[in-house]
């Protein structure tokens, strides 16, 4: 299908909006904000929320009754932000994921960061965490609920476990890779064993650790909605399951988008930062 | 400065390498890959675990780390740390021996003055061209006033004009700061120009040390003389300046003409591969062009080695196999003979060699 074929539809009306070309690159714009630009990725999303719009209305669709139109779920969602039911759960699930996933990149990229430094430390430790990296993170609940117990810690513990593994191995894989000319010049120029770690070695391994905070920033969120699902009464996985309790799939639906919207804006900011960080001196 | 000194030194292809370099020479390293030159100057920069002993002014250095030893290394692929300015990357040595702000930014301004990078130290080092890294590369390496300065073959990524402006550059430097050095190359121009003294190399072993005259013209061995390529040796009877930086010497019955200042030219070299052959009659003006006889003829590898009689003189010339067909060599036969200008090493004293 192309734009000719849209015809009326909406991605026809978008067609034939001024400042806008589709399938096309536009030009740069000036100034300070930017434009949106709309290129043919969109052309499928706007297919999706017209067949979710008219399909559930359909009483031939199989399923009909079960599926809420685009509007009504859109609705119910402006309906939960302004009662403070979203908001609420949200925030408790925000608390969690922040405090988890922090202390997991932390501890891992510290402990990353020795295994990759020193190779005695990566000796000792690699056979253990070689054992425990493979069990997935919400396989760890049962013994986590005996454990820890069904309160707060529960998800943050499942999103530390979640975070810690692969940015430790990111980190220490970037370590490691940093090519030893780096450290043989900053030795010679005079720099003590932390100085060359402090000022070439982790610097120099910072794209690596990124790509495991940006990977990992995502994943928390997969795995908070696990956690509370099973255990937890407050957050966005515990209200989707009251939701799924009540038949209410609207309200599932806007959950669901909730965690889609935030593991897309964490994967960006950590993008964001990482080109912050990087692009000055990767060129 | 110190001088250093190798004794009995073996690491990987090194066996046993005896070498001192004196206080504040300018020593170069001239082999071919896998000689083991690198590997010498991992050893004396205290970069790599090593049998034998490396002193400085007497002192064993074999327990002092890198970090102590104030030796800067500067490696062939330059290394500038990619996240730092060319400011940051100039006084990162400062700044890790823990000299005052102030006092880095005289040293790293002074740097920049004398390596003309006034424009560039905003810089990171993806914004900069192969010359300009280069340039940074030595400033940072000379910052923190080492007592030995090691390259590793730092111009051989670079065009042919930007190494030779360069070379002109580290030698300035190593006269104006008096610097023990050591230069690894495989390039033999190179080492004549800048060395004080050259020790070639062979599989981990020094085959000679000398002043690159020395060395080009009395070569000790077979290998050393492969190496440098059989260079042809003239005494020359007579040397009547022309002006212009040229000179014409007389060698028995050629009138030689060679770049040189002065009128005191004693001796002259060139190696066979400068030795242009034509089996008619040479193009152009014939400034340094001949009639030779060929005497012998021998094939070496892609190469033909021609034996010529010129003027009263035996030369060796070097043709590729491909084009000593066309010029249809044979023994007593003639052919024109070309000797390439700026290729003729001059010598003003007759005991070289």
């Amino acid at each position: 299908m192309n734009i000719s074929e849209a015809g009326t539809s909406e991605i026809g009306e978008l067609s034939r909006a001024p400042s806008v070309e589709v399938g096309r690159r536009s030009r740069p714009v000036s100034g300070r904000l930017r434009r949106p630009r709309l290129t043919w990725g969109l052309l499928p999303i706007a297919i999706l929320v017209i067949a979710w719009e008219v399909l559930p209305r359909i009483p031939a669709f199989p399923g009909y009754g079960f599926f809420p139109p685009f509007s009504e779920t859109v609705r119910e969602g402006f309906r939960l932000i302004q009662n403070g039911v979203l908001l609420e759960n949200f925030a408790s699930s925000l608390v969690r994921v922040l405090a988890g996933f922090f202390a997991g990149t932390a501890v891992g990229i510290g402990l990353g960061i020795l295994m990759g430094w020193r190779a005695k430390v990566k000796e000792l430790l690699h056979p253990l965490i070689s054992l425990f990296y493979p069990i997935p993170a919400i396989g760890w609940i049962p013994l986590l609920m005996l454990w820890v117990g069904i309160n707060d810690l529960l998800p943050i513990v499942v999103i530390f476990i979640c975070s810690f593994f692969p940015v430790l191995y990111t980190t220490s894989s970037g370590v490691k890779n940093v090519d030893p000319s780096y450290i043989r010049v900053a030795r010679s120029l005079g720099a003590s064993e932390r100085q060359v770690l402090f000022t070439v070695v982790i610097p120099l391994a910072l794209p690596s650790i990124f790509t495991g905070l940006r990977l990992e920033a995502g994943m928390a969120w997969r795995v908070l909605a696990a956690a509370e699902m099973i255990a937890i009464p407050t957050g966005i996985g515990a209200l989707m399951v009251k939701a799924q309790s009540l038949v209410r799939m609207d309200i599932i639906i806007v959950c669901l988008a909730v965690l889609s919207i935030m593991c897309f804006l964490s994967e960006k900011l950590f993008t964001y930062l990482e080109r912050k960080v990087l692009a000055k001196w990767q060129g | 400065m110190p001088s250093v000194e190798l004794k009995g030194v073996s690491r990987h292809v090194c066996k046993e390498v005896d070498l001192r370099v004196n206080d504040g020479e300018f020593l170069v390293l001239l082999g071919p890959n896998g000689s083991g030159k690198t590997t010498l100057l991992t050893v004396i920069a205290g970069l790599a675990g090593h049998q034998g002993s490396v002193f400085f002014d007497g002192v064993c250095m074999d327990k002092v780390p890198a970090s102590k030893r104030r030796v800067s290394y500067l490696p062939q692929d330059l290394v500038l740390f990619p996240h730092m300015t060319v400011r940051k990357n100039i006084g990162y040595g400062l700044k890790m021996r823990g000299d005052e702000d102030a006092a880095i930014q005289d040293r790293v301004q002074e740097l920049v003055q004398l390596m003309h990078l006034d424009d560039l130290m905003a810089r990171y080092p993806s914004q900069l061209s192969g010359g300009e890294k280069q340039r940074v590369a030595i400033a940072r390496a000379i910052a923190p006033s080492p007592r030995v300065l090691l390259l590793d073959e730092p111009l051989s990524s670079l065009d042919l004009q930007t190494a030779k402006r360069l070379r002109t550059e580290i030698r300035r430097l190593h006269d104006l700061t008096g610097i023990t050095s050591v230069y690894v190359t495989h390039n033999l121009e190179e080492a004549e120009e800048l060395g004080d003294r050259v020790a070639v190399l062979h599989s981990g072993s020094v085959q000679q040390v000398g002043p690159p005259a020395t060395v080009f013209c009395s070569p000790l061995n077979e290998y050393v003389a492969d190496f440098i390529g059989s260079p042809n040796i003239l005494d020359c009877d007579y040397c009547r300046p022309l002006g212009h930086g040229v000179v014409e010497v007389g060698c028995k019955e050629l009138a030689i003409v060679v770049p040189h200042e002065g009128d005191s030219v004693k001796r002259i070299a060139f190696l066979p591969s400068d030795v242009y052959l034509s089996a008619g009659p040479l193009p152009g003006p014939r400034v340094n062009g001949f009639e030779g006889e060929v005497i012998d003829l021998q094939e070496r590898r892609d190469l033909v080695r021609v034996s010529l009689l010129c003027g009263g003189n035996v030369l060796l010339a070097e043709v590729p196999k491909a084009l000593s067909g066309e010029i249809e060599l044979e023994k007593g036969g003639r052919v024109s003979v070309m000797l390439k200008l700026r290729r003729i090493r001059t010598y003003e004293d007759y005991r070289i060699g």
